[in-house]
């Protein structure tokens, strides 16, 4: 006979079926990127994924851990490295930047869960500052390679600048997953309808970018839709282990993430901010958190 | 004014016995009668072996004021004084009665003089009534109101939000009229202007019954509730229906509430009129390896082998049994063990149902917290508990769980966070300086 505490019925929704609606929530914009770039982004992607998954299972044999990549999390972080990397970065820049994510910063912590920082964000940072060079040489599709519409409106060109609707579905240069807002809004449109994230942090991160970039005088459409925005607003900043866990936590975070995107983008030296913005936040969440805790129903103070 | 509700789980309902009538079981050979089935001190025997007993006879004395007394549930001999192991791990003291099947009832079983609130908290008392919502709690204490004005409310729970359960829907369904008077004889006595049932939505032929009988009785009211687990908990309960919240440390009274189950209400209503005490209880059966699921009355201290023998065996092995339903019911060692007065389902699962999936890592996806009606953060209270931090125990107000079990049923790391809750508290108790 079993004995074990209650309850003794527990929810379909796992690790695993959270990690692979995630993945499906990415394919839009996998499509929308081969489209875009060719047959070179499918590549970067499929050589992020195998060393992700690949440096996760080695690094848990080598330490006698259990094996979790069948929880998919590691395919979710190799997509989305790949995603924040140029089109034509060399391979193995890309592999490099997987391996960083998955040991460096997940697996030396811990493992999933126990990670303080978003592993595709940090490699992909730790890849920025490595290769500066590759990692900022973009491909504009059917024009000659050249600037992004961030670097176009950092160097004042915004003559040069797309139409809208080439932004917001992707035909623009840019990170190989970042560049459709089409493409992404519709894996958000996903993982809300599957109740994977809430809505909150990507409405309050985005909405604080609008806001500030249109007070401060630029176009904030532009704004939204160029870089990195809505791919980190809806896939990274979201990252569970990393954000805040309760609802005024993740609207401060939110809010934070969008204030630092709009103050690197406005006045730093990189046109683009989000991932340093998110990785800045991530820090600090644990404290965002202990700082909002729950009221609990009756809970009075002592 | 419009309530925020409370958060909950989305469970499923599994209400498969919701149209079995209830059955009345023949008296097994022998019944096991604990005579600590409430919570507070546990009664004290007043018959020997070989003594002959009928049914409604008192065995057990009341031993203090959070205590009722505890009657033979069939006529027949006392076998054995003994003691036994019961579902919280406690040991109590037991009677077993060997059944006669004559099912003779006693001489004392009159219909009880009620004409004062005094002598209605007496008769409560002598009926042997705990809350059979599950929680044990001696009903005539919940009555024993210093100020009866100061009750502004009373709600009937028939929420009944646990899976598999339908004993109180069928209470509800077959036995409404007792329901209503016993709300009249409550209000008569405590003065109590707004009576409310609450129901769940998924009870649609219970919610139209109580339209319809309570449509003239000023002040009455049909609460039909989403189905949302934990529903019926008491605090979630006041909260979804007056907006009020019982602070910490305080009781439904304090907040001018007194909630009682609706299965208990009929009970009151007939104990007045014929005098028969708590001795029998009708129960949920069923789960995967039940042959014929249904609703049974069967008399306490019924060996729970015999229920399901009655119900046609065990179609497969049985691998888990519960006592209650499967978000806040307690697994038993084996079948041998007694039904109690508390106890409205008993559910027997087979081997799939009985295996739970393996724990994986926390992905702090905050699910538990979302899902927590009291507003706890079950992540956080785990991983104080395993810093050993009782401080922060305290900060996160664990002893504010009630155990309802949503969070580790969303949990999709199959964490066992009502196991650490419970060990949490178990660790502030340990830590709190002893009263004087």
């Amino acid at each position: 006979m079993v004995v074990t505490c209650s309850p003794h019925i527990r929810d379909n929704a796992s690790t695993q079926s959270i990690m692979r609606d995630v993945l499906i929530a990415l394919v839009p914009a996998l499509i929308a990127s081969v489209w875009v770039f060719g047959f070179s982004a499918l590549l970067r992607v499929i050589v992020c994924v195998i060393f992700a998954v690949g440096s996760e299972y080695l690094f848990e044999k080598a330490c006698g851990r259990p094996i979790t990549i069948s929880d998919y999390s590691a395919a979710v972080t190799g997509v989305l490295l790949a995603y924040n990397l140029p089109p034509e970065l060399p391979l193995w820049m890309a592999a490099f930047g997987s391996i960083v994510a998955i040991v460096a910063v997940k697996q030396l912590f811990g493992g999933i869960g126990h990670n303080f920082a978003n592993p595709a964000i940090t490699a992909r940072i730790v890849l920025l500052i490595s290769f500066a060079g590759p990692m900022t040489t973009w491909v504009i599709p059917d024009t000659v390679s050249g600037a992004t519409p961030l670097g176009l409106i950092a160097a004042g060109e915004l003559e040069k600048l797309p139409p809208v609707t080439s932004m917001f579905l992707g035909t623009i240069g840019g990170c190989l997953g970042e560049t459709s807002a089409l493409a992404l809004l519709l894996g958000f449109a996903y993982l809300l309808y599957r109740k994977v994230i809430t809505w909150h942090i990507p409405v309050f991160f985005v909405g604080t970018v609008f806001v500030l970039t249109a007070l401060a005088g630029y176009n904030p459409v532009y704004q939204v839709l160029a870089g990195g925005l809505l791919l980190g607003a809806i896939f990274m900043a979201t990252d569970y282990s990393t954000s805040p866990l309760t609802v005024k936590g993740q609207i401060i975070y939110a809010i934070g993430c969008g204030f630092i995107t709009f103050m690197i983008r406005i006045f730093g030296n990189y046109p683009e901010g989000v991932s340093f913005s998110i990785l800045l936040m991530n820090i600090i969440a644990p404290h965002i958190t202990n700082l909002t805790l729950n009221k609990p129903l009756g809970g009075v103070s002592k | 004014m419009s309530i925020k509700r409370l958060s909950g789980a989305h469970v499923p309902h599994y209400k498969n016995t919701a149209s079995c009538a209830p059955v009345r079981m023949p008296a097994p050979a022998k019944v096991t009668i604990p005579m600590g089935m409430h919570i507070g001190a546990p009664c004290t025997p007043v018959v020997k072996v070989g003594d002959l007993v009928k049914v409604g006879q008192v065995i057990g004395e009341a031993a203090g004021f959070v205590s009722v007394p505890v009657h033979a549930s069939v006529s027949g001999k006392v076998t054995a004084l003994t003691e036994i192991q019961v579902a919280n791990g406690s040991f109590a003291k037991a009677v077993v009665i060997e059944s006669d099947g004559e099912q003779a009832v006693s001489e004392t079983v009159v219909p009880p003089v009620v004409e004062t609130y005094e002598q209605f908290t007496a008769a409560l008392r002598a009926s042997g009534l705990v809350g059979l919502g599950g929680a044990g709690f001696p009903t005539t204490v919940k009555f024993s109101v210093k100020d009866p004005s100061k009750v502004e409310y009373l709600l009937i729970n028939g929420a009944e939000c646990e899976p598999y359960i339908t004993s109180d829907t069928r209470t509800m369904v077959d036995d409404a009229d007792h329901i209503v008077k016993g709300a009249m004889t409550i209000r008569k006595f405590l003065g109590v202007k707004n009576i409310a049932i609450v129901i769940e939505d998924n009870k649609p032929e219970a919610i139209e019954i109580f339209r319809k009988k309570t449509a003239d009785i000023e002040g009455f009211t049909v609460e039909a509730m989403p189905s949302l687990y934990p529903q019926g908990g008491e605090k979630v309960l006041i909260h979804n229906v007056t907006g009020r919240d019982v602070p910490e440390g305080k009781l439904p009274l304090d907040v001018g509430c007194i909630v009682i189950n609706c299965t208990s209400l009929a009970f009151i209503s007939k104990y007045l009129e014929t005098g028969m005490p708590l001795v029998e209880k009708c129960i949920t059966v069923d789960g995967s390896a039940v042959a014929n699921p249904q609703n049974v009355i069967a008399p306490i201290g019924t060996a729970l082998s015999d229920i399901f023998a009655f119900c046609g065996g065990y179609k497969a092995e049985p691998k888990k049994i519960l006592l209650g339903g499967p978000m806040m019911g307690i697994a038993v060692p084996d079948d041998s063990v007694p039904l109690l007065k508390n106890n409205n389902a008993i559910l027997a699962f087979a081997e799939k149902e009985a295996s739970l999936p393996a724990t994986t890592a926390c992905i702090k996806c905050g699910r538990c917290a979302a899902a927590c009606p009291a507003g706890l953060m079950p992540m956080q209270i785990e991983r104080a508990y395993k810093l050993k931090n009782v401080d922060e125990l305290n900060r996160l107000k664990v002893m504010l769980c009630m155990e309802c079990g949503c969070c580790s049923f969303v949990c999709p790391a199959k964490r066992e966070l009502v196991l650490v809750n419970k060990l949490s508290k178990g660790m502030v108790r340990a830590a709190m300086p002893p009263k004087k």
